[in-house]
């Protein structure tokens, strides 16, 4: 926002901070002008914000939780991301929309669900889910200057993370990064389960188990070449995400190795994601729905097992 | 009202003309199998675009909907390139992307015509929010339908222009019938200008098949808008030829109905009745500028059937920048 007066935050209590504090003190020193609250709108605030990029802006808008994004969709599915196609490259779209899903704050099952999946099928859109505090900034600094529409999916449980972030550091979209070199079997995991997979690539070093993990940052474009490269060195491959297993961007990445690279698998490939029910409120419930670390683990025993 | 003069008055009138004959020009390609899918005609409806539109620069926004060929043309597009998207060529708007429905063209400050009823609302409201931040007077007008009308956006987007005092205009064009769905049966109140008291903005019911009238009514609401005084909601009452789109069965309403809003209302037909008693224009003037628009859209059909059409090796350009 300092380097671009063009930058500006719209969404519900943004310049209050957020529920989780995201935009905390932006207005302090940007103003109500540049940081901007608005009604409970979702649907005409994300097209007020499409409206101002198409007219010169770029708007971050903030969908309080993933879970609000059934109201905008229309906004952001058939005009943000359709705009440049349908004009035949006359418009651009350069907007970001910052949303937080997740679950483990047993808020229940609409305020807590991991619905990412949905917005990378849509062309048109890009869609990064960061997992250090240092790509939440990069990212979410690259999405701002990118001329189409990107969709930055936080992780409410990441937002008590800390982490070195380097002053003005781009992460390009599009990026996938490794976060662990290992030989043995590939994990890629997103958002959350980026550090579940690390740590249950420590508890498998103490088992002789060497596991590589991958980080895509970007699940649409997603960096075929990195996890192909990966895959066909450890030969395994576990997916895994928060999200639904079904329909998940894991089946994704699955299908992709599959036909890009089936040839290299000593093992089929295994996914790691939610059971395909609501997220619940009850801790007991909610606790037994989330998946981590011991689910990683767990599936990686069983691709070594093959 | 100050009166209207010569040029302004024939203009008005040249423009109507244009659509209508655009329109029906359309339709015949329609006939022929060289336009696809579905067209929605606004013949009938052209005093709206037309009455507004007079009052716009090109560096104001537009946002249209999926009966937008007039607002395309009221805001100046060349008809050549829109009957070049309607065939499918490389020279169109869109280069064969958008077709009937997604036709933009950002020299005009059109941001699009719409396939969603009511999306393109906030997306002018967020113009207009663009041109308050930026200081300037730029204005933005979103048409819609009364089928529009009963979206959220719309409601939504009129509470964000009011509270913001956005220089946007509203303008619900009631043609009578949401798809098949009569107005009678979509709203409670016979005047659904009546809504803008809500949200504390003035509401306009005008005659729309009166080119003047909404020209008078939207020279007020520009002039409001530009000045930082916020928006208005415009209803304007007009009626559609054709059905929702061009082969439309059109059970849900009678040839007499139709055939009276042609004899009685027809927005072409007035505004030549008017220029004439008015003497702003002579027969002859009126026959001069109908040859002048006949030749430019057999212009635009021979520049639009000429063009290159689009590619297949192009398919994938224009989803995302570089």
């Amino acid at each position: 926002m300092r380097r671009d007066g063009g930058v500006v935050v719209i969404g519900e209590d943004v310049a209050e901070g957020g529920p989780y504090g995201a935009t905390r003190d932006l207005v302090a020193e940007f103003g109500d002008r540049r940081v901007i609250d608005t009604p409970i709108s979702e649907a005409a605030v994300t097209g007020v914000a499409v409206g101002a990029a198409l007219s010169g802006w770029r708007p971050v808008v903030e969908i309080m939780f993933i879970d609000f994004i059934t109201l905008a969709l229309d906004q952001l599915v058939n005009h943000a991301a359709k705009a440049r196609y349908m004009s035949g490259g006359q418009l651009r779209v350069p907007l970001v929309l910052r949303t937080q899903g997740g679950a483990g704050v047993r808020s229940g099952a609409q305020h807590s669900q991991s619905l990412e999946a949905w917005l990378a099928h849509v062309p048109g859109l890009a869609v990064v889910m960061p997992a250090t505090p240092a790509d939440a900034a990069g990212l979410l600094r690259a999405a701002i200057r990118a001329d189409d529409p990107v969709v930055v999916v936080e992780n409410k449980a990441l937002y008590y993370e800390k982490g070195e972030v380097a002053d003005g550091a781009l992460v390009p979209i599009g990026a996938a990064v490794t976060r662990r070199d290992g030989r043995d079997v590939t994990v890629v995991a997103t958002s959350r389960l980026v550090g579940e997979a690390l740590a249950a690539a420590d508890e498998l070093a103490a088992e002789g188990v060497s596991v590589e993990v991958i980080d895509p940052r970007t699940i649409n474009p997603l960096d075929r070449e990195t996890i192909l490269r990966s895959v066909s060195r450890t030969t395994r491959l576990v997916v895994a995400h928060e999200a639904a297993t079904i329909g998940g961007f894991g089946a994704e990445v699955a299908a992709m190795v599959a036909e890009e690279a089936i040839d290299r698998l000593a093992a089929p490939i295994v996914r790691v994601g939610a059971p395909f029910t609501p997220v619940p409120a009850s801790p007991v419930l909610e606790d037994a729905y989330l998946v981590g670390r011991r689910e990683i683990a767990d599936a990686v025993r069983r691709v070594l097992r093959w | 009202m100050s009166a209207l003069d010569r040029a302004t008055a024939l203009e008005l009138y040249r423009v109507m003309r244009t659509i209508r004959q655009f329109e029906a020009r359309a339709v015949q390609l329609f006939g022929e199998n060289k336009i696809w899918g579905t067209i929605h005609s606004y013949a009938g409806q052209e005093g709206v675009a037309v009455g507004v539109c007079a009052h716009l620069r090109d560096d104001d926004w537009i946002t249209s909907t999926h009966r937008g060929h007039g607002h395309c043309i009221a805001k100046g597009a060349d008809v050549g390139r829109m009957f070049a998207e309607l065939l499918g060529r490389e020279t169109g708007y869109c280069r064969g992307r958008g077709g009937s429905m997604h036709i933009a063209d950002t020299s005009k400050g059109n941001l699009g015509a719409n396939g969603i009823v009511g999306g393109g609302i906030p997306i002018a409201t967020g113009a207009a929010l663009t041109a308050t931040y930026t200081g300037s007077d730029r204005v933005a007008v979103s048409f819609f339908g009364d089928g529009g009308a009963n979206q959220g956006t719309l409601h939504e987007s009129m509470n964000l222009a009011a509270i913001w005092k956005l220089p946007v205009l509203f303008v619900c064009e009631n043609n009578q019938y949401a798809e098949t769905n009569p107005v009678k049966d979509a709203f409670a109140v016979e005047d659904i200008s009546l809504r803008a008291a809500g949200y504390g903005m003035p509401g306009v019911r005008v005659n729309g098949q009166d080119v003047r009238e909404t020209y008078r009514v939207a020279a007020d609401a520009v002039a409001r808008a530009r000045s930082g005084l916020g928006p208005t909601f415009i209803v304007a009452e007009t009626y559609r030829y054709e059905g929702h789109y061009y082969g439309d069965p059109q059970v849900y309403r009678t040839k007499d109905e139709i055939e009276d809003w042609r004899a009685k209302r027809d927005p072409l037909v007035i505004a030549r009745t008017w220029l004439t008693t008015d003497r702003l224009a002579s027969e002859a003037d009126l026959a001069r500028v109908d040859r002048e628009v006949d030749a430019e859209i057999e212009k635009g059909v021979a520049f639009a059937e000429a063009g290159e059409p689009a590619s297949p090796i192009r398919l994938p350009e224009d989803v995302y920048a570089g």
